[in-house]
Parts: C-alpha cells; sequence; structure tokens
C-alpha cells in the first residue's frame, strides 16, 4: 500500500531490545560484589515502579502523589503470600510471588482509582495525596496486616525449589528481577502504541476535546490508573522478594515522592526516561546518601535546578542533543559542554564544601573543628575557610554564567538553524 | 376515570418507533430550547428543525446565543428545559462522548486539538472509536489497517498529508484550523456543527476553507455559525438567524435576505457595514 509503512520487522527495534537484555544478563557479571548485585536487583525494581508512574505522569498527564500505596500494598500482599508459601498454606512458586503483588496493585487501583480518576488536574493530586495519607495512617493502625513498627518479614527461600534455584544466592533474585523487568518494560511499550495508550495521551493533551471523539476520559484514566497499579504491585511484589522485609515506608509519602522526582528526573516525556530516573534513585539513595549525609539537599537542588532548566528531563536532554547529533552540529558546542560541565563540577564543589560545613556545625560538631573534604582538611570554625569556600564557588559561578550566556546564544542559532533545514526538507 | 394501561414494553417500542415519525425525518430538531446561567436566560426557547443533508448556516448578532446553542445540542451544556432531537431521538442531557457516538460531531471556536501529538496521530485518534477500536489494549496501532488507511485518507482531504508527522502545535494558525476540522470529520459523524470554522483566517484562506468544508461535508448534515456574510450566502442552503436566544427565521438565504424581521434585527446593520468597508477600500 502506498499510504504507509508498517514495519513488522524494525531492525533498529530489534537492536535495542536486544541490547536491553544484554544488559540485564551481564550485568552482574561486569560487577560482582554483593554490593553491585543489590543494586541491580533495586534497579530493575525501580525501573519498573518508575515507568508504571509514568504512565500516570508522563502518558496522561496525571500527577499522582501517592503512587506508592499501589507499589507497597503490592510489597504487603506479596510478603504475606510468601509466608503463607512458607508455612505450607499455599502452593505457587516463589517466582510467581510478584504477580500476586502486581495484582493486589491492580486491585487496590481499581478501588481507589475509582474515586481518584473521577477528576483531573489539581482535583486529581489532591485526592492521591489524600489516599497516600489515609493508607499511610492506616499502615500504623492495623499491625495484623502491616506489622507496625518492626513491618513483615518473610523468607524467600520457600517452597520447592525448580531446577535447583532457591533464591538463596542475591544473583538468582537478581535474575529473576531481570526477567520481570524485560517483560514489564516490553509490556508498558506495548501499551504505549495500543488505542488506549494512545487516547491516554490525548487525554494528557486536551481532555476535552477526546470527549467530542466518542472518549469517555474518566474511563480512559481510570484503566490507564489500573495499568500503572499492576504494575506498581509487581515492583512491590519484586521488592519484598528482594529484601525480605516490608515496612510501613513502602506505602509512606517519601516513596511515592521519590517516584515522581525520580521519573522527572529521569524525563517524564519520553518512554526510556524513567529507566534512567529509576538507576539514578537507586545511586542516590545506595551511594550519595553513603557519601553525604546531605545527599537530600543535593537532591533537592538537581531537582530544582532540572525543572526549572530542563523540564524534560535527562531523556530530554538526549534526545535534543541526538536532534544536534544527526543535523551534524554536535561538534560545535563540545567545548562549551566542557567549559559548562567543568563550571558546574566547581560550582559544585564549592557549594558543596559550605554544605558540608554547615551540616557538620549543625550535627557533628561534637566530632570536632575539622572535615575531611575531597582530601583537604576544612577548619569549619575558621573565617579563612569560610572566606576561601565563598570565594571558590562565586568565582566558579561566574565562570559558570558566562559559559552557559554564551552557550545559549550558539544553542539558539543551531536550532534557528535546523529549524530552517526541516522546512526547507519539508518543501522539497 | 381514566381508560390509560400502564406502559408495557410493547407500546414503548411503539413510541419510540412513533417517535422518529413525528420527527419527520430531520437530523436535528430543537424543541423550545431553554438555557439559563443563573438567573439569566441565554437561550430562550429555540425552535430548529433540520432535514438530513442541509447546510445551515446560524447566524446573530455576538451574544446572541449561537455558541451556547452548539454547546447545548453536542452535550457540553444540559439544558434547562425543552427538547434537543438527533435523528428523532433526546439527546438532552446526555455526555458528550455519548451524543458523539451517535453520529454527532463539533468542532470549536478556539482550535481544539492534541498539541503534543502528531497530524497523523491526531486524525487516528479521531478515527478509533467509530472504528470499533474503543479501549483496545490488546491490540497494536500499527496494525489497525483500516484505522490507519482511513487517517491517511483524511490527511489527503484535509491537505496535510505533507505535514503527516509533524506535531500539531507546530502547525499555522490554519494548518490548524484545518485539522480541527480532520478531527470532526473524522469518525465518520452524519451531522457535523461548525463553529466559527473561519475564525480569524484572511479573505484568501477563508474562500479555500470554505471549498475544504463544502468538500469534506458533502452528504452529511451541516450547522456552522458564521460571521461572515459572504461564506454565508455562499455555502448555505438555509438560514437561521438567532437574536436574543431565539430562532427568529429559518429559511432559504434569498429569503432571509428578504425578510423584514431579520432586517431590523440583524442583517439590515451587518450588510450596511459590510458594504461600508468594502466601498472603503
Amino acid at each position: 500500500m502506498k499510504y504507509y509503512q508498517f514495519k513488522p520487522l524494525n531492525v533498529g527495534r530489534w537492536v535495542i531490545w536486544s541490547l536491553f537484555a544484554l544488559v540485564l544478563l551481564v550485568s552482574p557479571k561486569l560487577f560482582t560484589s554483593n554490593l553491585s548485585v543489590t543494586m541491580l536487583s533495586q534497579m530493575g525494581i525501580a525501573i519498573i515502579a518508575c515507568l508504571s508512574y509514568n504512565i500516570l505522569l508522563g502518558q496522561g498527564g496525571m500527577l499522582s502523589f501517592g503512587h506508592a500505596v499501589y507499589s507497597g500494598l503490592g510489597s504487603y500482599m506479596a510478603i504475606h503470600a510468601l509466608n503463607s508459601v512458607s508455612a505450607g498454606d499455599l502452593a505457587i512458586p516463589v517466582s510467581l510471588i510478584p504477580i500476586v503483588g502486581g495484582l493486589a496493585g491492580l486491585f487496590f487501583s481499581m478501588l481507589f482509582g475509582y474515586v481518584t480518576t473521577k477528576k483531573a488536574g489539581t482535583t486529581f493530586a489532591m485526592i492521591t495525596l489524600g489516599m497516600a495519607e489515609l493508607v499511610f495512617a492506616m499502615s500504623l493502625m492495623f499491625s495484623e496486616f502491616f506489622g507496625g513498627e518492626a513491618g513483615v518479614s518473610g523468607d524467600r527461600v520457600a517452597g520447592q525449589p525448580f531446577m535447583g534455584i532457591t533464591y538463596g544466592p542475591a544473583v538468582q533474585v537478581y535474575y529473576l528481577i531481570a526477567v520481570y523487568t524485560f517483560v514489564c518494560v516490553a509490556l508498558m511499550y506495548a501499551f504505549t502504541r495500543t488505542p488506549l495508550g494512545r487516547i491516554l495521551n490525548a487525554v494528557r493533551d486536551n481532555p476535552e476535546r477526546v470527549e467530542f471523539i466518542g472518549y469517555n476520559t474518566q474511563m480512559v484514566r481510570y484503566l490507564a490508573f489500573m495499568i500503572a497499579g499492576f504494575f506498581a504491585g509487581i515492583a512491590g511484589g519484586l521488592a519484598s522478594i528482594n529484601f525480605e522485609i516490608v515496612t510501613a515506608e513502602v506505602v509512606g509519602p517519601v516513596r511515592s515522592g521519590g517516584y515522581l522526582l525520580f521519573t522527572f528526573l529521569g524525563g517524564a516525556t519520553f518512554f526510556f526516561g524513567p529507566i534512567i530516573g529509576g538507576v539514578l534513585m537507586v545511586l542516590a539513595s545506595v551511594l550519595l546518601s553513603e557519601l553525604t549525609k546531605a545527599w537530600l539537599l543535593y537532591l533537592g537542588l538537581v531537582f530544582l535546578f532540572m525543572v526549572m532548566y530542563a523540564p524534560g528531563g535527562i531523556a530530554s536532554l538526549i534526545m535534543m542533543n541526538l536532534r544536534v547529533a544527526s543535523f551534524g552540529r554536535l561538534r560545535e558546542v563540545w567545548v562549551s559542554y566542557l567549559v559548562l560541565g567543568v563550571g558546574a563540577v566547581l560550582v559544585l564543589l564549592g557549594a558543596g564544601s559550605m554544605i558540608e560545613m554547615i551540616y557538620h556545625l549543625k550535627l557533628d560538631a561534637a566530632m570536632g573543628d575539622t572535615i575531611k573534604y575531597l582530601g583537604m582538611e576544612l577548619h569549619v570554625r575558621s573565617a579563612g575557610t569560610w572566606f576561601g569556600a565563598l570565594f571558590a564557588t562565586l568565582t566558579s559561578l561566574g565562570v559558570f554564567e558566562l559559559a552557559r550566556r554564551q552557550f545559549r546564544a550558539q544553542w539558539s542559532a543551531i536550532q534557528a538553524d535546523i529549524e530552517k533545514e526541516i522546512k526547507r526538507r519539508e518543501t522539497e | 376515570m381514566s381508560t390509560a394501561m400502564p406502559p408495557t414494553a410493547e407500546s414503548q417500542r411503539f413510541e419510540q418507533a412513533m417517535s422518529h415519525v413525528h420527527a419527520g425525518g430531520f437530523a436535528l430538531e430543537l424543541r423550545d430550547l431553554r438555557k439559563s446561567f443563573g438567573k439569566t436566560e441565554i437561550i430562550r426557547g429555540a425552535n430548529l428543525a433540520v432535514r438530513s443533508g442541509e447546510r445551515v448556516a446560524i447566524i446573530g448578532p455576538n451574544g446572541a446565543g449561537k455558541s451556547t446553542l452548539f454547546n447545548l445540542i453536542s452535550g457540553r451544556f444540559a439544558p434547562t428545559s425543552g427538547d434537543v432531537l438527533l435523528n428523532g431521538a433526546r439527546i438532552n442531557g446526555k455526555k458528550p462522548f455519548e451524543i458523539n457516538r451517535l453520529g454527532l460531531s463539533r468542532s470549536f471556536q478556539i482550535t481544539n486539538i492534541f498539541p503534543k501529538l502528531s497530524v497523523f496521530e491526531n486524525l487516528r485518534c479521531g478515527v478509533l472509536w467509530s472504528l470499533g477500536y474503543r479501549y483496545t489494549l490488546f491490540r497494536f496501532l500499527a496494525g489497525m489497517d483500516d484505522a490507519n488507511q482511513r487517517a491517511e485518507e483524511l490527511m489527503q482531504m484535509i491537505r496535510l498529508d505533507k505535514k503527516r508527522d509533524t506535531l500539531a502545535m507546530n502547525l499555522t494558525y490554519a494548518e490548524q484550523r484545518a485539522l480541527e476540522i480532520g478531527i470532526t470529520i473524522a469518525g465518520g459523524a452524519n451531522v457535523i456543527l461548525l463553529d466559527e470554522p473561519t475564525a480569524g483566517m484572511s479573505k484568501s484562506e477563508t474562500s479555500r476553507f470554505i471549498e475544504l468544508i463544502r468538500e469534506v461535508t458533502v452528504g452529511k448534515t451541516l450547522l456552522t455559525v458564521e460571521h461572515d456574510m459572504g461564506v454565508v450566502f455562499g455555502l448555505a442552503d438555509k438560514i437561521a438567524v438567532v437574536v436574543y436566544g431565539e430562532v427568529i427565521a429559518f429559511d432559504t438565504p434569498e429569503a432571509v435576505r428578504a425578510n423584514p424581521k431579520v432586517q431590523e434585527a440583524y442583517l439590515g446593520s451587518v450588510l450596511a457595514d459590510q458594504q461600508a468597508a468594502e466601498a472603503g477600500h
């Protein structure tokens, strides 16, 4: 047919998905330490959770403040199911426990979503916030189900081992998570190619118009909400197997905020954005939190700058540069990137030294008057140190700002050229 | 003593069947339609009966209630009283998507498209429900040949096939207006409401656009709100004059032009203005 080309064997797509599978497969061979394997497992879980959140945020335009309710309740149902398997009351293999989490997520999103998706926009956001508070409050009241302060613990080595897989070693758990990650990512990608997925984008863009092309927007939101809840529940179920303990914080507002923050950082406007977000989420909460007590402050600052200067997240930064590269113009901005990068690092180091000194003064003053910072000894009570830090920060900030202005002019010139080129190609 | 029988299923079916006969083949009918916002009555007993296949232009001074009338017909607002009948069936109080599924589609005065979707996706979204795909979750769009083909055809009809993958927000104003019409007709509705389709367009754009509207609405019942009298008299089979929330005249263009009531209430001043404007140039 002349009208359109549908390529069932899209080579690029096959390459990307094969690479994704390969990365999942070989990662634990490259990063073999215990910490790495644990982190890789957590990344898989975070990727599923952030992608499921993005069905709401990026694809449906629904700003939810309570997505952890569904991953968290999925976790709880999964750990109870796991304990039933351990007790011999339930005969399902451990490999399928995450599905229990998924079904729980589906069930609760069906229940709560009926109320939340009645409205869109700000009202929707407010109702999800209320739901999140409600469930979090309940988790502290009903300790039979939620386990109170101590949470509910379980043992993933339960039931009959299948082909020697006991889920004792962490790497076995990693591969279980990797399989789920691959399948869930593929399914969520497939969702974006279905009529419901596309109409969900239309509802995001212009809900009023959707009503006039035959679709009930409330139903579209509700169905999407349930799908997001299902995948969140799977992430929760995997987390239960991974950690073997579930505490009230998994349904808490901090976790919900984390999904929002990292999905946004990764980039809500592109499908793969939340994958980056999920990876960052684990890097930040495991590595950055080890490095400094002020990690949440740094995270907040990064988020702030991202919202202000790159609201499309890291994914959109990548895509913008790919576009420039595809027009052969990336070479021109390399130098600017280098200056910007060095400037940003210097600003960060300067500001970081002051943040660390403040934290030390407020939290660890009893530990003495010096801190170690990048191999240097900083005296937190010496005016000289503060002056030096301030001077370094302001100087590098000045350099950065100059570089930024230069870069912005250069960048918009390139963009204008590209627009012109596109127009020219269209008229050909 | 009353002889009325309680309604049986059979008698209800008979009533339903008869309602078509009463409607006398009208595609769209308004019966004593009223709408108030607070204490202000905007539509004050509008009556109109449009035959299937007719092109009707609705004219009237600003604030006469033309857009409100469209909003009542398309389900955006529910009428305070009175009836709207689509192909003989009452639709007042139904939701916009329910009315759309019954075969009525509308466009908007202020461009109302899906800005972050491509031209092709905009049109395909408009097509999906009518082809029965609804909330489909287990089939890929790429494999839906009928929907894709229909979207491609629509794209050629509204002459945007060169902009297939352009995001709707990056189109020119006139192209967005064309896309708006494309989305409106995409679902194959047989009653089409266009709310000031040529608003904000230049004279040459307008005349090309009217041609387009004529083409894409062949065989359909068309209602359009329009200010440009040249367009009105060129396009419409019949003209409905709305003044102060009532349809004061509904007839052929010639008859409406000659109608003294219309002259007095609206047309006289408008035509004089237009003549003055043309003389001035």
